[in-house]
């Protein structure tokens, strides 16, 4: 098993820095607009941009949700095991709400595919976007395409894109892992 | 451990602490989506599942259909009132019927106990016991406990007094295997006539007096008298009983302290607790009927993720 470091601490807060910028240029003041993280993973990536959004761009009010698509799934009873879910919290309607959805890394589509299900459960929003940290490119099952990416990789099928995250992880870096 | 250690859920008896905490934690994910606006999730839209009842039901009966429809799985239902074991038809031939239909999960309950034991020797479906005679009663424990969970915040360490007639409950079976798996103490409380013997050695104490069973306890599960499983006479008169073992609001008001009061349904009301009792703040009888759909959510969804 060989680890390569694909983004470092330094690059990921650019990255963040940018994605921040470009959210704020589309939505302006995030008045009908929801932040989405699915979960697991996502929800990190979500967490962190709402507080750079809130703190440094001084944006007052942002809805932040987790979404768990684990009962959406199009593969339960596929593998090995039994899908694990995770918490959903979703406190606001999305009802007309411009949705943006938030993950770490964008590979198949089909977890994307499930939430696009799963959040027809609060409502018909206005219009929803994806935003990834990771694209892994030449990849897709679906055809899903993020609006907001942060870095784009050709990652071949063998390898697996790992993002740590420092409040569960220890530090923030992104690893390039072939198996 | 993110799995069951059993594929079937033929009683209490066969699962593990791991398999409690398992099934609980997927019921909060359930209980968060049965209270959507859109209560439905599309997980088991590759399953059919059969409710097979040779004995009456209300609750349990709904309470299983609603959590496979939330689950989005197939549903077929079958009462032996009108079926073909009138006319001789085994069990066993039964079920392979049904079965060879391409249907992949069972729900039973049958007046014979240890009758979904037998059955998952036989078929090749996963099997939940909906309640074999009184024998045992898995899914109500589980909405029991999961039910003193939510209220009281943890289910170890907690004194629950089970009143009633233990003699024919597979509800009280159910309850105190699953009660001490979880590290709960258990009193069971009624006429000695509907205690069974040696039921100490399930780890209970027994009580015939129920203020001081009830002074003692957090949380008391009270049981309906089964009038139709009874060929002899049990206690002297429903009065007498209700005397000596319903609670009524005076008596509660009485106790040192607030305590929870449960039922399985269907209530007598004026039997074993007076309607004041039934409908007051100290009673979670409606949370638990809530609760119920979301532990069955969970068992079904586990146990389905099971089938390959």
């Amino acid at each position: 098993m060989s680890k390569k470091v694909l983004l470092s601490s330094k690059e990921i807060q650019i990255i963040l820095h940018r994605l921040a910028c470009q959210l704020l240029e589309n939505h302006v003041d995030f008045k009908d607009t929801v932040l989405i993280g699915l979960q697991p993973r996502g929800v990190f990536l979500a967490k962190r941009l709402t507080n750079l959004l809130r703190e440094d761009y001084n944006v007052k009010e942002i809805n932040l949700g987790s979404l768990d698509i684990t009962f959406y799934r199009d593969d339960f009873r596929r593998g090995e095991k039994t899908l694990e879910a995770s918490k959903t919290q979703i406190d606001f309607l999305v009802e007309d709400k411009k949705v943006v959805f938030i993950d770490d890394v964008l590979y198949t589509g089909r977890s994307i595919r499930s939430a696009l299900t799963a959040i027809q459960s609060f409502g018909r929003p206005a219009e929803i976007e994806l935003l990834t940290l990771i694209d892994r490119r030449f990849s897709r099952h679906l055809p899903i395409q993020p609006n907001y990416r942060g870095r784009q990789v050709d990652a071949i099928n063998g390898e697996k894109v790992q993002v740590l995250w420092e409040e569960n992880d220890g530090q923030d870096i992104v690893y390039l892992i072939n198996e | 451990m993110s799995e069951l250690s059993v594929k079937h859920l033929l009683g209490i008896k066969y699962l593990n602490k791991n398999d409690i905490d398992l099934i609980f934690e997927t019921a909060d994910h359930f209980k968060e989506v049965i209270n959507r606006s859109i209560k439905k999730v599309p997980s088991l839209r590759d399953i059919t599942i059969a409710n097979i009842f040779f004995e009456n039901s209300t609750r349990t009966k709904l309470s299983f259909e609603l959590a496979e429809k939330r689950l989005s799985a197939d549903v077929i239902n079958f009462s032996a009132s009108q079926s073909s074991v009138k006319k001789g038809e085994t069990l066993i031939d039964t079920v392979n019927n049904i079965l060879s239909m391409k249907v992949d999960m069972v729900v039973m309950r049958h007046p014979n106990p240890g009758a979904c034991v037998f059955l998952s020797k036989h078929v090749n479906a996963s099997i939940i016991n909906a309640g074999d005679g009184a024998h045992e009663h898995p899914t109500q424990a589980l909405l029991d406990s999961y039910s003193i969970r939510e209220k009281l915040g943890e289910v170890s360490g907690k004194n629950v007094v089970i009143v009633g007639d233990i003699l024919h409950s597979r509800v009280a079976l159910s309850n105190i295997l699953a009660l001490k798996l979880q590290g709960a103490n258990v009193k069971v409380c009624g006429p000695k006539t509907l205690i069974p013997k040696h039921i100490e050695s399930l780890g209970v104490t027994v009580e015939t007096d129920l203020r001081k069973a009830l002074n003692w306890c957090d949380v008391a599960n009270m049981l309906r008298v089964q009038n139709e499983r009874m060929d002899i006479s049990y206690f002297p008169s429903t009065r007498e009983y209700t005397q000596q073992f319903g609670v009524n609001k005076a008596l509660l008001e009485s106790l040192d302290k607030e305590i929870v009061i449960m039922h399985p349904g269907p209530i007598n009301r004026g039997v074993e607790i007076t309607s004041d009792v039934a409908d007051s703040n100290q009673s979670i009888i409606l949370g638990q009927v809530e609760n119920g759909v979301a532990i069955r959510m969970a068992v079904i969804y586990l146990l389905a993720s099971k089938i390959k």
